[in-house]
């Protein structure tokens, strides 16, 4: 039996409330909120952290072969996007990393390739669209990740279906900041007979009909296809689970993932799945909970459910941020140098360090971060082993806002942090608010892209608050 | 650890110091000889009277070219040192041993910088490639941190400690009014000191030293020969430099409320000068008050003040120029302009005015006059940031040990 072991979503800290649209720009303006990556973050850094959160409901012993990282919104072409997430992991060398790239389609081509052996597959999106427009408003950030494997299974892969027709429905050439879409009527139109073909092919594949699905995740960004879509699978409409659309706004090639991660928060075991996703074509995928998958629910840090996540999300995002941070608002900088590209010799030498957040421990216990060679007491020299600091939390020593520093978001808020257990590190603060910090605070380390230069993302780890109600 | 010193073997003879400030009328090769050409003068020699050099610069020139091309030096050793903010000292102290050594007659240590071209605001230094995870804060961001660590150690309330701020500001911008060449020359009242707008963490605009353009240069010869050039030459009794671990850091015991590195060349110092008691045998000293909290750590650091209690010496009024110890009585980097070069031999120039008496509308009451108790001044210059720094510490006197 194989399928999902664990898994993890990431929802990012800020949420841009939808009538903050309507008082900028004197028209539309929905109701609720829509979820907004930080500017120090890309599909990476989230797809980063949502597999952090996977990665700790698996036993050491997981070994997995491969990483899928699909996104819409890769950070490269050419270079591989999976790779910072490899290394920040610190998987083995051996561990393969691909992209699936550019369209929302991806993220079912990761899992089902994940799924086919011991893998992990990661799905992140960052959505915007030009301002005013509904992608801006209902489009949502955010990540999930899932391991696959076959010991431990926790929701038991049954069967896939799929459909695929070319049409024009949406589209987006490389290198434009929105996507365009046909009229809608016409998307709905297309995707009504594809919805029917893929979901009954892995009803028939798995022997099951309609009523023997509990719970029933229908995603794409083609929201008239998407609501239409259960009426003609027959599929109880008691069983439509959370779309987000009023909490998160779609999160397009994550999306299903971070729908899926809530439901299997609270499923119980031996209960059917359905997963169907209008993108391009319709896929669909059945799963069956297991037993495990309780003793996975107790054992998970209760601030890491997507619930948790969207009840901990900071609601006071400006728009003129927002804008700011998702290039469309070009504002003065403050004036100072930009900082220098991370330059690739040096990166390569300290990838544990950069990426893994690796230090090193000399023969006394005292940690160095970054990683050094030479002994603070002794003086010896190559004495140390590595240890890595990612996952240990972190109490402020001292701190500081710096209004002159360089930052995309100013003022840049910079702590001197003693992790527990020892090692001292200074680094910068993210998802923070500037006036409530103080020496005592409780941090913990996130994966962020601090900025980019000459095209390069400058990859490295902040500090973020632990949020009260963490255990 | 021998550190043996070069106490009453060598001698400053003639010093000389540019105008700090924004000079958009003036380049690097106009200051280094300005400050040169007075340097000069004042000893009443001239450029072929010199052996050998040492410049000092951060980012204003490589090589001893820098000096060599717009001096028209002929074929002579120009040595170019950089250490940080304590580059100036750096220079002086290399230029000193040279003399010691017996290599050399007479030497010319020369500091410049010319920051104001950069366009950027607070000072720019480029680092080499690297893998992009070091700590992006700027100098007063670094510095601002030890405020709250120190207010927090000896249970100084907020406000309190924002006052002590506010006064080593009013103090050295109350001495910088009264030099001619200091950058800002005017006194700033508490209230706009208290009220400018915020820097890095507790320190304001006013904290900060002043971004400028300068140069000074000494030159420096045996004791046996100072007084072919003048009858009250300055003679060295210490020179100590100090680089640590920088381990301040990664170091959970380090609690930002003092730079080791100063009391360890603190320590050295005033023992190759026989220093016992500094803040009753010093008649001044020129801290490095790159941030206003630097100069509050400094007074304990120095030996000025007894732990916990520099914040209470500093609203007595101990270090102000009519106090029990002077410090920065020709208004430090914060109102004479931290131009990083020039700025330790800067410090130097303040002491030999001071110790001749020549300091004018400033002179320290009781400091420069034949029959002066106090004959020895102090300067401090360190560069980096707390917990991982450089730091000098030099003596001077006017009367022979």
């Amino acid at each position: 039996m194989t399928g999902i072991i664990s898994y993890g979503a990431y929802i990012p800290y800020w949420r841009l409330q939808r009538s903050t649209l309507a008082s900028a720009l004197g028209s539309g303006g929905a109701k609720g909120a829509r979820a907004v990556a930080s500017f120090d973050e890309d599909t990476t850094s989230m797809g980063v952290e949502a597999s952090r959160i996977a990665l700790r409901g698996v036993s050491e012993k997981y070994s997995p072969q491969s990483l899928w990282f699909a996104t819409a919104e890769p950070g490269y072409l050419d270079k591989t996007n999976a790779n910072a997430i490899h290394a920040a992991l610190s998987l083995d060398i051996s561990v393969n990393a691909f992209d699936c790239l550019g369209s929302v389609r991806s993220g079912i081509a990761a899992v089902h390739a994940a799924a086919c052996g011991t893998s992990i597959a990661v799905l992140s999106d960052i959505r915007t669209g030009l301002p005013g427009g509904s992608d801006e408003s209902m489009g949502g950030d955010g990540a999930a990740s899932f391991c696959f494997g076959s010991e431990n299974v926790i929701a038991e892969l049954l069967s896939t279906g799929t459909s695929t027709s070319e049409f024009v429905d949406r589209w987006r050439t490389p290198g434009d900041q929105a996507s365009k879409q046909w009229e809608e009527r016409f998307g709905e139109y297309a995707y009504a007979p594809l919805v029917e073909v893929a979901f009954n092919e892995a009803l028939q594949k798995a022997n099951l009909t309609a009523a023997d699905v509990s719970h029933s995740i229908f995603s794409g960004l083609h929201a008239r296809a998407v609501k239409a879509a259960p009426k003609s699978c027959g599929i109880n409409l008691d069983t439509l689970r959370d779309d987000f659309a009023a909490t998160l706004g779609n999160s397009g090639t994550a999306h299903w993932g971070v729908m899926l991660a809530n439901v299997l928060d609270t499923a119980q075991p031996n209960e059917v799945i359905a997963i169907v996703v209008l993108a391009d074509g319709v896929n669909v995928i059945l799963l069956r909970t297991t037993d495990a998958l309780s003793a996975h629910q107790k054992q998970q840090d209760p601030s890491l459910t997507v619930q948790a996540q969207i009840a901990a999300g900071r609601n006071d995002l400006s728009y003129a941020q927002f804008l700011t941070w998702r290039g469309f608002l070009h504002r003065e900088p403050p004036r100072r140098p930009e900082p220098d590209r991370p330059a690739g010799p040096p990166s390569l030498r300290t990838a544990a360090w950069k990426y893994g957040l690796y230090g090193s421990r000399d023969e006394s216990g005292f940690i160095y971060l970054p990683p050094a060679r030479v002994s603070l007491q002794s003086g010896s020299i190559d004495k140390m082993e590595m240890v890595r600091m990612a996952d240990i939390r972190a109490t402020i020593a001292t701190y500081t806002v710096d209004h002159l520093a360089f930052s995309m978001s100013p003022p840049v808020v910079a702590a001197v942090i003693d992790f527990d257990g020892g090692g001292r590190f200074q680094c910068e603060l993210t998802d923070v608010d500037p006036a409530t910090v103080k020496i005592g605070d409780r941090v913990e380390m996130s994966f962020r892209k601090l900025y980019t230069q000459d095209g390069i993302h400058n990859y490295f780890w902040k500090a973020k608050p632990v949020r009260a109600g963490v255990k | 650890m021998a550190s043996h010193g070069i106490r009453d073997k060598v001698a400053i003879i003639g010093m000389g110091c540019t105008n700090f400030g924004e000079h958009w009328n003036k380049s690097t090769d106009d200051l280094l000889i300005d400050s040169s050409s007075a340097a000069l003068a004042s000893a009443g020699i001239a450029l072929d009277d010199i052996d050998a050099f040492w410049l000092g610069t951060m980012g204003s020139g490589l090589s001893g070219l820098t000096l060599s091309r717009p001096l028209k030096i002929q074929h002579k050793p120009v040595t170019h040192v950089e250490n940080y903010c304590a580059t100036g000292s750096e220079a002086f102290r290399n230029a000193c041993y040279a003399v010691a050594s017996g290599a050399y007659d007479i030497v010319m240590a020369i500091g410049v910088e010319k920051l104001k071209d950069s366009g950027y605001s607070g000072l720019v230094v480029s680092a080499p490639a690297s893998d992009g995870t070091q700590a992006t804060v700027t100098a007063p961001a670094s510095f601002s941190l030890l405020a709250p660590a120190y207010a927090n150690k000896y249970g100084v309330d907020e406000a309190e400690l924002k006052d002590v701020l506010t006064r080593i500001a009013w103090k050295n911008h109350r001495n910088g009014a009264l030099n001619s060449r200091a950058q800002f020359k005017k006194e700033v009242s508490k209230e706009t000191i208290a009220a400018s707008p915020l820097i890095a963490g507790q320190l304001g605009i006013f904290d900060c030293s002043g971004v400028s353009d300068g140069s000074a240069a000494a030159i420096i010869v045996r004791v046996e020969d100072a007084h072919k050039y003048t009858d009250r030459p300055i003679y060295v009794k210490a020179l100590s430099f100090v680089a640590g671990p920088a381990a301040g850091p990664i170091d959970p015991s380090y609690d930002y409320t003092t730079f080791d590195e100063v009391v360890h060349s603190a320590n050295d110092a005033y023992k190759q000068a026989g220093i016992t008691d500094p803040r009753a045998e010093l008649a001044m000293a020129e801290v490095h008050d790159c941030f206003t909290p630097t100069e509050l750590v400094l007074m304990e650091d120095l030996g000025f003040a007894e732990r916990g209690t520099a914040w209470k010496e500093v609203l007595a009024g101990t270090y102000d120029l009519d106090g029990e110890l002077p410090v920065n009585p020709d208004g430090g980097l914060k109102s004479f302009g931290h131009p990083i070069g020039a700025s330790g031999l800067r410090m130097l120039f303040e002491c030999w005015t001071q110790l001749r008496g020549e300091a004018g509308a400033r002179q320290i009451p009781g400091v420069g006059q034949k029959d002066s108790v106090k004959t020895k001044a102090l300067t401090h210059n360190l560069g980096g940031a707390p917990g991982a720094c450089v730091s000098f510490v030099s003596v001077v006197g006017s009367e022979l040990d």
